[in-house]
């Protein structure tokens, strides 16, 4: 048995917060909880679990809960899963799942990423972070020179931009200026004051030319996307949103050897997936773990050229609610909190059935674009309610 | 810059460059098959899947091809600011080394520099950090 399409159906997410008392594993079936009402399934329809990047011990903040802990806790019966870290960003789990039901491996997939670093942060002794005196691996390679954070890293990218191509850091402000108005209006933001362009450019420094406000912050939070079958549509009572295109790629798997980043080639990649170009797209909910990945997403899925990122995105009216192309209009990772990815699937979900309410978009959308990664990694997916 | 630097694992495969700073040598896997350099080290050639790989010394100037002033005290021994940069090694091509431009002013560094190796000993590691060549 095979479909030809995969859908994403019930989302749900839990609270989002810093600090929060609720356990990682807890908040997951909040979010777990929310996705099937919001589908109308029960646990036991559900045949398949994928998650990023699995739970990783050494760092069990970033990462508190994997998908065979999920798959016992909650008494899934599995047909097929998947979680793990080595896969081309965030959605990757995404695009292994609809990967799944297409080939009718599973009908139902729970797609999660649970983050808790604010919570770890509090609590060491539950969630210790071990230290080695020695780093190897990839990190070996930036590590030694204080390179301690993908801060450091993507910074290096933005400095490209500006001398290249004269980005300035009165347009980069945008995109965090615009997450943090869009996240005023969504009830489950973490962050929800204001910012304005003066706080912006008062901001310290943490790496040239990235600011405080460019850099999302640790989060504790759930989120769930279910990933069905097109042939399962019957089990639910939402709206479906086709997965219309994926695309995802890995440049050299390091920060430093890449020559540009991946989600160039990935942008170019999504549109040789599908019959829709940028020119349908309704809104936009692009990676902004840092701001800069964000505005590159923009030129690299065509809506603007290489280098005129910065342009773009000007005075920010063209990416407000009202612009022409909304962006991150759930607040993005840098207003909402860091979702790690998921938040930008879920808001396009959210969007494309109408269910925004004060930060809803206007008019009839139909077509979003959701991206996670960007440096070394990247992953986009169109996503269209037909 | 002085202080605290979280340093590398030595294993078969990384030791000759992080050591090589001993002999003064900046070495880089280098491809005996297709003359083609290989970073991080591994004992495969990525370029024509050669075994025929060994580390060899580039003369250790290069172009600084991006950079960032860091500015945020990752932990509390760091000193701030300092410069990071990636540098394009001048006969290594597609090699680039993550590194710290010192010697100068963080304000003064811009891509395109010109700069050389200056090795940095802590324990058994010999740091290949980079120094601006006035011109």
């Amino acid at each position: 048995m095979s479909s030809t399409d995969a859908y994403i159906t019930g989302i749900g997410q839990s609270e989002v917060g810093m600090k929060l008392p609720r356990a990682p594993l807890l908040l997951t079936l909040d979010a777990v909880r929310e996705a099937l009402a919001d589908a109308g399934l029960d646990i036991s329809q559900i045949d398949g679990v994928s998650t990023y990047p699995g739970r990783v011990p050494q760092m069990l903040g970033f990462s508190p809960v994997g998908a065979d802990e999920l798959i016992d806790a909650l008494g899934i019966r599995a047909t097929w899963y998947a979680g793990g870290g080595e896969i081309s960003s965030q959605l990757g789990a995404v695009v292994a799942a609809a990967t799944a039901v297409k080939a009718g491996l599973a009908r139902h997939v729970i797609c999660f990423r649970t983050v808790y670093e604010a919570g770890a942060m509090a609590n060491p002794d539950e969630y210790p972070m071990s230290r080695r005196d020695r780093v190897d691996g990839a990190s070996q390679w930036t590590a030694p020179f204080n390179a301690l954070s993908a801060a450091c890293w993507v910074a290096q990218y933005a400095m490209r931009h500006v001398k290249r191509y004269g980005m300035t850091r009165e347009q980069l402000a945008q995109i965090a200026l615009t997450g943090r108005a869009h996240a005023r209006l969504n009830p489950r933001a973490m962050v929800r004051e204001p910012l304005s362009m003066d706080e912006y450019m008062a901001a310290r420094l943490i790496s040239t030319p990235l600011c405080l406000f460019d850099c999302d912050r640790y989060t504790d939070a759930s989120t769930v996307l279910i990933v069905s079958a097109g042939d399962a549509l019957g089990d639910v009572t939402c709206t479906p949103v086709r997965l219309a295109a994926m695309a995802g790629s890995v440049e050299r798997h390091s920060w430093d050897q890449a020559e540009w980043m991946a989600n160039y080639p990935t942008g170019a990649d999504l549109w040789k997936q599908t019959d829709y170009t940028p020119a349908d797209v309704d809104t936009v909910q692009l990676y902004d773990g840092f701001s800069f990945l964000a505005l590159t997403w923009l030129e690299a899925l065509g809506f603007c050229e290489v280098g005129e990122g910065g342009q773009f995105i000007e005075g920010g009216k063209r990416i407000a609610l009202d612009g022409e192309l909304p962006l991150n209009t759930f607040g993005g990772q840098l207003g909402a909190g860091r979702l790690h990815g998921f938040g930008f699937a879920h808001e396009s979900v959210v969007q494309l059935r109408g269910q925004g309410g004060e930060r809803q978009i206007p008019g009839d959308p139909r077509v979003a674009v959701a991206t996670s990664g960007g440096g070394p990694l990247a992953t986009a997916l169109l996503l269209a309610r037909d | 810059m002085a202080g605290h630097r979280a340093l590398p694992r030595l294993d078969s495969q990384n030791r000759a460059f992080w050591t090589g700073g001993a002999e003064g040598e900046l070495r880089i896997m280098h491809c005996a098959d297709c003359d083609g350099y290989i970073h991080p080290p591994r004992p495969i050639c990525r370029h024509c899947l050669s075994e025929q790989v060994a580390p060899r010394a580039v003369s250790g100037t290069g172009v600084i091809d991006t950079f960032t002033v860091n500015h945020q005290k990752w932990h509390p021994a760091m000193e701030v600011p300092f410069v990071l940069a990636r540098v394009a090694l001048d006969d290594a091509p597609g090699v680039y080394l993550t590194t710290n431009i010192i010697n100068c002013d963080v304000e003064a560094v811009d891509i395109g520099d010109r700069v050389r190796v200056v090795f940095e000993q802590q324990d058994d590691v010999y740091l290949p950090l980079f120094e601006r060549i006035e011109s």
